[in-house]
């Protein structure tokens, strides 16, 4: 460019961002903003993807310290034997391609005021918009014995890496003959179905390697995620294997012992597994917490229009750290949050009005590799929040056909793939 | 000047979120692509579902009617053609067959 027409682009762009707050929005454009993304799951990564599709202008920052993502939805077709780690392991250089920068740290500290990411190796963001997907972190501490370090001997596997490699090492060592004692967490956390499909597919693992084997769920709740489902499922695959407690049969645990991978219950009963799988209560991760994103619930409450953090200006919270009720705390709802935040924001660094979102959840569990259920909800916004579509949504049928199963098992792969590819491709 | 200034001016709206012009079309992406999720980034399928990218609107919309009206068979579709209205159904039948 010469001096001249650099001058005249400087100054016509400037009009066209005046001309957009007048009323002209065709002309408003996000021109150069800097935008922040901390976290690479399926809310950060989805969110990076998106700005960048909305508005090529706009400079991304990915903040993740993971080479490779590995998901939690399909990580207990991992644990089942199903799928190797492999199938689950996503790298970011579809997100690269696009034009997204990627740095491979750790956020350690918002400076909401400044505008400005602190990283764990040194370096400073500054940004226009923060967005933070940081998912869970562990209420450790909550139940006795239970500390962080007893993830080593009785791991959680509901952060999808290590974990999930770990358990399934530990189901392969066990005899045939042993006992699986699993206990999910209290309400709310990540991925409400996923303790059922966890039970069903170690069920699944059993019944192909080690018959004899025994499978104990100690759930601190009344009732879980597609309940009806899950139970028809078990009848019918795996027989009297399940020896479910809920909190009304003293499934709540009291007590943890990782050296004698024991569970003691609130009427103290001791209940010993070869394999334990404790999977403690949660909050938002981390960095929610230490920058003060998170309210006394743990959680992080933001505007559900724009997904705007009601305690730190200029910074939006997604996937399972948000507050989104009644939308759970899925995969799926995390990356569809994601769309949804990343229009809202390039709308408002452009000064044009934000949309009203409309979207849906759907979460797929399977009992078997060909036995798929599912539960589903269209959600809208009004009066200042996110509800559910009245006589949307639902559960699969009861009694539905084994063809019914396979094709809904068949769906929750294509899912899986569809749903990766549009994140991380 | 003058004609420095319309190209530039072009070429800004022209890199625009597409159907940010308003507020309603921008409705209609948001919607749509929540659909990315199950039948793949512009509804091109990368697994079991079908893709949607480029079907005639008219097969969309009768499609999406049918299963909000129990006419088709489906598993998880009827359940979530009942959370949109017909204009809804309309948008997104647009928005598809333009991809």
């Amino acid at each position: 460019m010469t001096k001249m027409k650099r001058r005249t682009f400087t100054h016509l762009a400037a009009s066209a961002a005046g001309l957009s707050v007048l009323g002209f929005p065709m002309l408003a454009r996000a021109k150069g903003a800097n935008v922040v993304v901390i976290g690479g799951g399926f809310g950060g990564a989805t969110a990076a993807k998106y700005l960048k599709r909305f508005d090529p202008s706009i400079n991304v920052t990915m903040v993740e310290p993971a080479k490779s993502f590995v998901t939690c939805p399909f990580s207990n077709t991992v644990i089942g034997g199903l799928n190797p780690i492999g199938r689950i392991t996503h790298g970011y250089d579809g997100l690269r391609k696009r034009g997204i920068k990627v740095v491979h740290d750790k956020a350690a500290a918002v400076n909401a005021a400044g505008r400005k990411v602190r990283l764990a190796g040194g370096a400073t963001l500054s940004y226009d918009r923060l967005i933070v997907s940081p998912g869970i972190d562990f209420r450790w501490g909550a139940i006795n014995g239970a500390d962080a370090s007893i993830a080593g001997v009785m791991p959680h596997a509901w952060q999808a890496g290590p974990q999930t490699v770990l358990l399934r090492r530990q189901l392969e060592a066990m005899p045939d003959g042993g006992v699986f004692v699993i206990s999910p967490p209290v309400n709310p956390f990540r991925c409400p179905p996923g303790p059922g499909e966890r039970i069903s597919l170690v069920a699944n693992y059993f019944k192909r390697s080690k018959p004899k084997s025994k499978i104990i769920v100690l759930d601190p709740k009344k009732k879980f995620s597609k309940q009806g489902l899950f139970k028809e499922g078990w009848a019918k695959l795996y027989g009297g294997m399940i020896d479910y407690r809920n909190l009304d049969n003293d499934g709540q645990v009291v007590r943890v012992d990782a050296g004698a991978m024991t569970l003691e219950t609130n009427f103290g009963d001791m209940v010993k597994g070869d394999v334990v799988n404790f999977v403690p209560g949660q909050r938002a991760g981390k960095i929610a917490q230490s920058s003060g994103l998170a309210d006394k619930t743990g959680w992080c409450p933001v505007d559900q229009l724009t997904f705007a953090s009601r305690l730190l200006p200029n910074v939006h919270v997604i996937g399972d750290a948000a507050i989104a009720a009644p939308m759970p705390k899925s995969g799926f709802a995390a990356s569809t949050q994601a769309k949804v935040c990343a229009a809202a924001v390039t709308a408002l660094l452009s000064g044009r009005a934000v949309s009203k979102p409309k979207f849906v959840n759907t979460c797929y569990s399977l009992i078997a590799q060909d036995y798929g259920i599912s539960v589903a909800m269209v959600y809208d916004f009004a009066d200042g929040k996110i509800i559910k579509v009245k006589g949307s949504g639902g559960l699969s049928p009861s009694g539905a056909s084994d063809a019914f199963h396979g094709q809904e098992a068949d769906f929750a792969r294509g899912w899986y793939d569809s749903i990766t590819a549009d994140i991380f491709g | 000047m003058r004609a420095i200034g319309c190209i530039t001016i072009l070429a800004l709206a022209g890199l625009v979120l597409p159907g940010g012009a308003r507020a309603e079309d921008q409705r209609g992406i948001i919607m749509a692509n929540t659909c990315h999720s199950c039948h793949g980034t512009d509804g091109r399928s990368v697994g079991a579902m079908p893709s949607i990218a480029g079907k005639s609107s008219d097969y969309i919309v009768e499609t999406l009617r049918k299963f909000r009206d129990g006419k088709k068979p489906s598993t998880v579709m009827a359940r979530i053609a009942k959370g949109f209205s017909d204009d809804e159904i309309v948008a997104l039948a647009k928005h598809f067959a333009q991809q």
